[in-house]
């Protein structure tokens, strides 16, 4: 079992969701935080006044899923998310020691 | 009719304060009328114009500002700011003999309007002048030097001008131009303006990071407020429902519209995109460069006026701002203090009479040459400018001594929203 979390795009949140729903992965989570990569931010003007904006918005998703379908979620979400330009994100994937279904006490895969 | 005429042959036989019929009900009316318009663009237009532009932390310190300055001013203006304004005096300030609107009763006209319609509707003026100069320090003034300095300035600064300029005082009297307060109201907010970001101080991320303004609704939405509201306040000037007032609301639109679009398509040239904040501050901009000009000039003289306010204030705003560094947060002095002297030198060139489809309605009295009249409005500038700067200087030096000037580092940081009023603007 792992956990996969992506920072994406806000905007691509959609196509990802999708695309993970086509591999039959049915469950997430998204926050939407801030940060910046090598992207780094960006500047907005004003009265011609440029503004460093230092955190640029992005959506972070987090799935949990069985190992075997690790690399097909992966595949999926750099699908769905990439764009080819900087910025597009990052995905990170630590393991996972279990986990509980709340209603019915259902532990390791069976409980996703 | 009948009586509507006798009333005009009255008001042109007698001296204009010598006028003792009735009050005019058409024109009490739309002063009535005016005034309400012209708190609106204190309460709540310019508070938000000015509440968006700032950052989230010091949105409540801004809208604060702004409704504090309101009610001190009322009652300084009750007390005697309105007298040392408008009561016989000498050629530099009214006397005392008005304070507490003294011997103002139901009946008590001045022209054709009620005194107190006059008095409120000019109240209103008062009001706003040292609110514009809010935005110049927005962001890291003590709450209590904010107010002591600003009710200084409307008592030192404000109320001797108008004196000078509509209260039968020096600068009336020369024959300057100034319909509706390019000098006034805007050179005077705007040199002071000028003042405190010298004075004050930078914010302390200035350049570099400092905050971009954080709810541009907010700002928009009092931007059109503004725009509304300026019909009050310049076709309002008139003191009457007349020719006078239509024309100075028709040119103070135009001006208006000409300003905007000048602004936005300098900035899409220069910057790439044309922005949203660029467009209001155009509006802004030909807003305060027609005030002096709208009873005196044409539709063609306001397009013009208009074109040239967004054209030089947004020239001066990236020359104040981004060339000088000067941290006049919100763009005071660039907007209104330049175009209220542009305004008010346009003005005398665009009331005369031979300029074919961009002529005016003629010089002030007994002015008989362009020249003359662009002599008269020059001191004007002149004599106003130096002034609000000079004496600005020395209030907030002043105010620094009574109560200091800033917040420190650490509540700049946190915003004056939570450290002088214990309040947030958002619960998200």
């Amino acid at each position: 079992m792992k956990k996969i979390e992506a920072i994406i795009k806000p905007f691509v949140l959609d196509p990802v969701k999708d695309a993970l729903k086509e591999i039959e992965i049915y469950g997430m989570t998204v926050t939407e935080v801030k940060g910046f990569g090598q992207q780094k931010g960006h500047t907005e003007l004003y009265r011609g006044a440029e503004y460093q904006i230092d955190f640029v918005p992005k959506t972070r998703i987090e799935i949990v899923v069985p190992d075997a379908k690790v690399e097909a979620a992966i595949e999926a979400i750099c699908q769905a998310a990439g764009s080819g330009k900087i910025g597009d994100g990052k995905i990170f994937v630590s393991p996972v020691e279990t986990a509980i279904r709340i209603r019915t006490g259902e532990r390791g895969e069976s409980a996703l | 009719m009948k009586r509507g005429l006798t009333f005009l042959s009255l008001l042109v036989a007698l001296p204009w304060a010598a006028y003792a019929g009735p009050a005019d009900s058409g024109d009490t009316a739309w002063i009535l009328t005016s005034t309400a318009l012209v708190l609106f663009m204190t309460l709540p237009g310019l508070a938000l114009f000015y509440g968006g532009l700032v950052g989230s932390k010091n949105v409540l310190s801004v809208l604060m500002q702004c409704f504090a300055i309101t009610s001190l001013v009322s009652l300084l203006w009750l007390a005697g700011l309105y007298s040392v304004a408008f009561a016989e005096g000498n050629g530099f300030m009214g006397g005392f003999s008005k304070a507490m609107f003294a011997g103002m009763g139901t009946q008590s006209l001045t022209g054709t309007i009620p005194e107190a319609a006059f008095a409120l509707f000019q109240l209103t003026f008062a009001v706003i002048t040292p609110a514009l100069i809010v935005g110049a320090f927005a962001e890291r003034m003590k709450f209590s030097a904010m107010l002591i300095f600003s009710g200084l300035w409307v008592a030192v600064v404000y109320a001797p001008v108008t004196h000078w300029v509509w209260g039968g005082g020096w600068l009336g009297e020369m024959g300057l131009l100034d319909f509706a307060g390019g000098t006034v109201v805007h050179i005077t907010a705007g040199v002071a303006a000028l003042v405190a970001a010298l004075v004050v101080g930078p914010r302390r991320t200035f350049p570099r990071t400092s905050t971009p303004p954080h709810n541009m609704t907010m700002t928009v939405t009092g931007a059109g407020m503004l725009w509304v509201g300026w019909f009050g306040f310049n076709g309002g000037s008139a003191l009457g429902a007349n020719g006078s007032s239509a024309m100075a609301m028709l040119v103070t639109h135009i001006s208006a519209a000409a300003g905007s679009l000048a602004w936005m398509a300098l900035e899409w040239r220069k910057f790439g995109k044309p922005s949203v904040l660029g467009i209001v501050t155009g509006m802004v901009a030909g807003l305060g460069t027609i005030t002096p000009a709208c009873g005196f000039v044409g539709p063609g003289g306001a397009l013009l006026i208009g074109l040239i306010a967004g054209v030089v204030c947004f020239n001066a705003t990236n020359l104040i701002k981004v060339r000088l560094k000067i941290d006049d947060s919100l763009d005071v002095f660039p907007v209104h203090g330049v175009g209220g002297i542009i305004g008010t030198l346009m003005a005398g060139f665009f009331a005369s009479t031979e300029l074919g489809v961009f002529s005016g309605f003629g010089f002030g009295k007994g002015i008989e040459s362009l020249g003359q009249q662009l002599m008269v409005q020059a001191t004007g500038v002149l004599a106003t400018g130096v002034y609000a700067g000079v004496v600005s200087f020395g209030l907030f030096k002043l105010t620094d001594a009574l109560v200091g000037l800033r917040v420190d580092e650490e509540q700049e940081v946190m915003g004056l929203d939570l450290t002088q009023h214990e309040e947030r603007g958002y619960i998200l």
